[in-house]
């Protein structure tokens, strides 16, 4: 299994240029041919943040204060986690002539997805930070560990959509299963609600759920302006860690027959 | 020398499963969970089996066969795409392979991003790009049309560009399937071109294709590919001969199967495609004969051909004549003739019997032919007309071109 996971991590490094290309030219490929271009990359997330803001400010009010500033803190990370899972599970079925015509590592598909998403994410932060300012949320030291909790956030998405990419190719129906599963997913994670609104005997519950355990450290540097619990982030780290071993050497072993099967 | 490539034992072969569905669903696991587990252990269709090559560094070989024969396999389990169940390979430098051109192009780029991309896909570095990229775009001949997006560029276009990112990757081993047959003419000579400059500088191409000339042209060796065995290999002119002759075979096994119920059939001697004419007189029988008497279908260059055509009267006639007549593979007529121009009288014809031509010293340059055989009125109404289908090859060793050779020879000063 280690031996798998080095091949692995080796090949990713080995075709880092490959990778990096690929990313941005994922990025570009977006809003390649509309007219606004790469402006589209800031203006998703405020148009976003605007619908959610008119329904749950207006309409379903929630009593917390800046919620919009709230929401929009845990709602930024969890795209880049759906849509990273959503591009990545499918990126090998769809790989097309990259798998099966060209000698390619397809563990490079799965990740320019999720690093394409990542700096989505970077981008959208100036952003974030504008509108939580106007809104008097500020931060502080706590911010420093925002590199550390993008890191384990990354492992952690890797690791799931490695294996959910290997998995699809055999079982195409991952895909239609797990975007409605994410759905579920979303409203289980405390984003659009504090955790503090969860009824008592559920609020125990909540945190197995690593989703709730990543972004509630999201939460805690963004919106509260508190160190995230340690103990929490290790445990996500773990999570992350067993997930991503199995999800490469999951990936390493049946990637060799994906040409074969698309 | 070391070998460039060196296959030891190598197996390949599918899942039946994988053939037959693409994938297995969760509904067919939970609507029937035993048979599916059952199906998937099925047989494997076997591709190729111990399958052992070694292809010397420099050389240029050529695989032939026919559909379905492992050819396209054999090329991807050596490029390293699908794995081998068994066996090892190895290569030695490092390999291009033209599989698809432009694989993983985008529509939406323009043609200097996509050959960044490409390149990189091929395992070049920015840099190694940098240096090749004008190279790479004068090859493709598309100087005015590289910052266009690729999805406005012609099929030819874009094929173009994928063949020029490719062979400039330098590579020590170049694995091509079959992609020379797609561009125009002046391209497909300009990849030729290319590929020559790479034998010449002591590369190892393997060719997978159905151009037979090419091959003959072109390789050193021929491989010919039978159903995953190898069925000959090495001179390619001996392989490809042997290959023709087993298509001919099978072709003719085939024609034999088809006409059971025609009585009339012309046996042994191929397809002809058309027939027509009032029945008065019909030729059933055409064979082809050597010098010596023996009937053939292959003829080396200045040979004698005879042509024997059994003729059988249904009614007899006095106006009767007999015409032969011999197509290239484009339907450009060569030569034909019959009784009437060269002023041959016939007898009084029996029931039935044969007439035949001898056609001399046949100089036809390298190729298929096509036989068509007539006998008519002399006003031109037909008896029976035969067309096409009965072939004969000329073989040469000499490369000219046009139709036929005009007895010639060179004179200095």
């Amino acid at each position: 299994m280690s031996s798998l996971i080095r091949q692995h991590v080796r090949e990713l490094i080995r075709h880092r240029s490959l990778v990096s290309s690929l990313v941005v030219r994922e990025l570009k490929a977006r809003y390649r041919g509309s007219f606004l271009g790469f402006l589209w990359t800031f203006l998703n997330p405020i148009l976003l943040l605007a619908v959610y803001a008119l329904v749950f400010n207006f309409y379903l009010r929630i009593r917390v204060e800046h919620y919009a500033g709230f929401m929009f803190v845990g709602l930024l990370p969890w795209i880049w986690f759906s849509a990273s899972l959503l591009e990545g599970t499918t990126s090998i079925t769809s790989g097309g002539s990259l798998v099966t015509k060209v000698l390619f590592p397809s563990q490079i598909l799965p990740a320019v997805k999720l690093l394409a998403n990542l700096i989505n994410y970077l981008l959208s932060l100036p952003i974030l930070f504008g509108f939580l300012w106007i809104m008097g949320v500020y931060q502080g030291w706590p911010l420093f560990w925002l590199p550390l909790i993008l890191i384990l956030h990354l492992l952690f998405i890797q690791g799931l959509v490695l294996l959910l990419s290997a998995v699809n190719v055999y079982f195409r129906d991952v895909q239609h299963i797990l975007s409605n599963l994410l759905t579920l997913w979303f409203f289980l994670t405390p984003i659009l609600y504090p955790l503090a609104q969860v009824p008592a005997p559920f609020r125990r519950w909540v945190m197995f759920n690593p989703m709730a355990q990543i972004i509630s450290a999201y939460q805690d540097i963004f919106f509260y302006n508190r160190n995230p619990d340690p103990r929490m982030l290790l445990i996500f780290l773990g999570l992350s860690l067993i997930l991503l071993a199995l999800g490469m050497s999951f990936f390493e072993r049946y990637k060799e027959t994906f040409a074969e099967k698309i | 020398m070391v070998p460039a490539v060196i296959l030891i034992g190598v197996s390949k072969g599918f899942k039946q499963t994988t053939l037959r569905r693409d994938y297995l669903t969760l509904k067919s696991l939970f609507l029937n969970p035993f048979s599916a587990r059952k199906r998937f252990k099925e047989e494997t269709r076997v591709v190729f089996q111990d399958l052992d090559l070694e292809i010397p560094s420099g050389t240029s070989l050529g695989i032939i066969g026919r559909n379905g024969s492992g050819k396209s396999t054999l090329l991807k389990v050596m490029t390293g795409i699908y794995k081998p169940d068994t066996g090892t390979v190895r290569m030695n430098g490092r390999v291009s392979s033209l599989i698809e051109l432009g694989a993983g192009f985008h529509p939406e780029f323009t043609g200097r991003e996509n050959v960044f991309i490409n390149g990189t896909i091929l395992g070049l570095s920015r840099k190694e790009i940098e240096k090749r990229y004008d190279r790479i775009v004068r090859f493709a001949e598309l100087e005015s049309f590289i910052d266009a997006p690729v999805r406005t560029y012609s099929s030819g276009m874009y094929v173009r560009l994928g063949f020029s990112v490719a062979v400039n990757v330098d590579p020590d081993i170049l694995l091509v399937d079959e992609v020379l047959a797609v561009g125009d003419e002046s391209f497909s000579r300009k990849c030729l071109d290319k590929m020559t400059v790479f034998k010449k500088n002591g590369k190892t191409i393997v060719l997978v294709t159905h151009d037979l000339p090419t091959v003959e042209r072109f390789c050193d060796q021929a491989l010919w590919l039978d159903s995953g065995c190898i069925r000959a290999q090495g001179d390619p002119r001996q392989v490809i001969d042997a290959y023709r002759q087993e298509v001919a075979r099978r072709d003719d096994a085939r024609y034999r199967e088809e006409q059971t119920v025609d009585a009339c059939a012309l046996p042994e001697v191929g397809v002809f495609k058309d027939r027509w004419g009032n029945g008065d007189i019909v030729i059933n029988r055409v064979r082809l004969l050597d010098g010596e008497g023996k009937e053939r279908r292959v003829f080396q260059d200045g040979e004698d051909i005879h042509i024997e055509m059994h003729y059988q009267v249904h009614r007899s006639s006095e106006d009767i004549v007999f015409g032969i007549g011999v197509f290239d593979g484009k339907g450009v007529c060569c030569y034909g003739t019959n009784t009437d121009l060269d002023e041959v009288t016939l007898p009084a014809l029996g029931k039935e019997g044969r007439i035949g031509i001898t056609l001399e010293k046949v100089h036809l340059i390298e190729g298929r032919y096509l036989l068509d055989v007539a006998v008519h009125a002399r006003d031109g109404h037909n008896y029976d007309y035969r067309s096409g289908g009965l072939s004969f090859d000329i073989r040469s060793s000499r490369k000219d071109a046009g139709i036929y050779r005009i007895p010639h020879h060179w004179k200095l000063g």
